[in-house]
């Protein structure tokens, strides 16, 4: 960009109490806000699509888990639509979000998500994307929020002709970015360093 | 939510990461196992990218703004230095950016945050939670009451202490604005001397998380204003571009 435009505000770090502001009930602070922490419930009503958890854990280099992290997830409805003012291809299923938010529990370190599967979207072009949700991860020690996609271990066909996931050279690293299904949970771990890195991406 | 023009639904253009922090701070002891170490992949945005979640005004209680009495017993207010706090949010465009949810946590006037692993000994303030939230008005512009957060000591070095610092989250239109910053107080000494502020590369983008004393809307014999301006990544011109499907 030429000088005369402005520049992005510089990342800081959300630091260890990061829950106070986006999590308050979380963090204990009760009843504000009515006692709801934004982004808690995605499913709001009779929601089209199938009812899934997304769960795991936010490891750092020496493999201990993150009980700090806040992690927010971004997807289409079951139609592949979402739910935003800028989604121009259709109208999204009121009854759901899209958007969650969760802190990793201060115990154990464990995220939880509970949402549906979301359906594919396009790709710039018109070749589809396999169904995905994009992950956006803060905490003390992450200067710049880590920006990565959970894809779904029963979707081979569509991983495997995704352009994104393509873009991952190693086929190891792409595995990086699929949650491995049991049941109506998908365990997707997070590797912030180290021989299992997780795929990040700079969107 | 009211919305008073068609959302633009263009491409960001692409983060100056040397305006950001890198990943690997060392004098910030914490990055230090918490850095990925592989290159970032990078793609332009698709439309999981360029949407994003959005909140209306109907959700804000009447004191989500005012951290003097959002946390406060009836007739009670928080202890400290009175401020408003103010700005608006920006794209690189210089454009606003109206209706995004903007979140802001803090310390307490003494240095202390309401949260059960701060075991600082300054004292908790029985009126005072530390959490507001507010969405930008048509003009970008935001505001919120509060009192002046303290600094305070941090593990890191032997003797590091953080500067009076107001946490915010702020969302754009699309989810790959998504931002978490710090606002910093002009003047403060500690901005010089802590390695979180330091992790950022660029004395101008330190400059600009700097919020500065505003005394046109400092209210005489109440309460005094800083000045904070944010500014989110910008839409790509779609100027002469063709709009492809999907996009």
């Amino acid at each position: 960009m030429s000088a005369e435009y402005l520049k992005e505000s510089a990342s800081q770090t959300a630091g260890p109490y990061v829950h106070i502001g986006c999590v308050p009930s979380f963090a204990g602070l009760t009843g504000m806000y009515g006692g709801n922490d934004l982004g808690d419930t995605m499913i709001t009503g009779d929601v089209k699509g199938e009812r899934i958890t997304i769960e795991g854990y936010v490891f750092d280099g020496a493999g201990a888990p993150a009980k700090d992290a806040l992690l927010e997830i971004w997807q289409a409805d079951a139609a592949g639509l979402y739910n935003a003012p800028t989604e121009t291809r259709g109208q999204a299923d009121p009854n759901f979000t899209g958007w969650g938010r969760q802190p990793t529990d201060g115990d154990t370190g464990r995220y939880r998500f509970e949402t549906i599967k979301p359906g594919a979207v396009p790709y710039p072009g018109g070749q589809m994307q396999a169904p995905h949700c994009v992950v956006w991860i803060v905490a003390r020690g992450i200067n710049l929020g880590l920006n990565t996609r959970i894809y779904f271990d029963d979707e081979a066909d569509a991983n495997a002709s995704d352009p994104v996931l393509n873009k991952v050279e190693l086929s190891a690293r792409r595995d990086t970015l699929v949650a491995k299904k049991s049941g109506n949970t998908y365990t997707f771990n997070i590797h912030l360093q180290g021989e299992h890195e997780t795929v990040f991406f700079d969107i | 939510m009211t919305q008073t023009a068609k959302p633009e639904t263009g491409a960001f253009s692409p983060r100056d990461l040397d305006h950001q922090p890198p990943a690997f701070t060392p004098g910030y002891k914490t990055s230090i196992l918490r850095s990925p170490q592989r290159n970032l992949i990078s793609f332009d945005n698709t439309v999981s990218e360029i949407t994003g979640p959005t909140f209306g005004h109907q959700m804000l209680g009447e004191l989500d703004n005012d951290l003097i009495l959002n946390y406060a017993a009836p007739g009670e207010s928080a202890i400290g230095e009175r401020l408003i706090v103010h700005g608006r949010v920006l794209d690189e465009q210089g454009r606003p950016v109206p209706n995004v949810l903007v979140e802001f946590w803090q310390a307490n006037a003494g240095g202390r945050y309401r949260h059960k692993k701060d075991a600082y000994l300054a004292a908790l303030d029985p009126n005072f939670g530390g959490c507001g939230r507010t969405i930008s008005a048509e003009d970008g512009s935001y505001n919120f009451r509060t009192v002046k957060p303290g600094p305070y000591p941090w593990p890191n070095g032997a003797n590091d202490w953080r500067p009076a610092h107001i946490h915010f989250s702020v969302f754009g239109h699309g989810f790959a604005q998504r931002l978490i910053t710090q606002m910093y107080f002009e003047g403060d000494p500690h901005i010089a001397l802590c390695p979180i502020v330091q992790t950022i590369p660029d004395e101008t983008a330190i400059d600009a998380l700097v919020a500065r004393l505003d005394m046109d809307n400092t209210i005489p014999m109440d309460i005094r204003a800083y000045r904070f301006d944010i500014v989110l990544r910008g839409r790509r011109s779609t100027l002469f571009e063709n709009r492809l499907e999907g996009n």
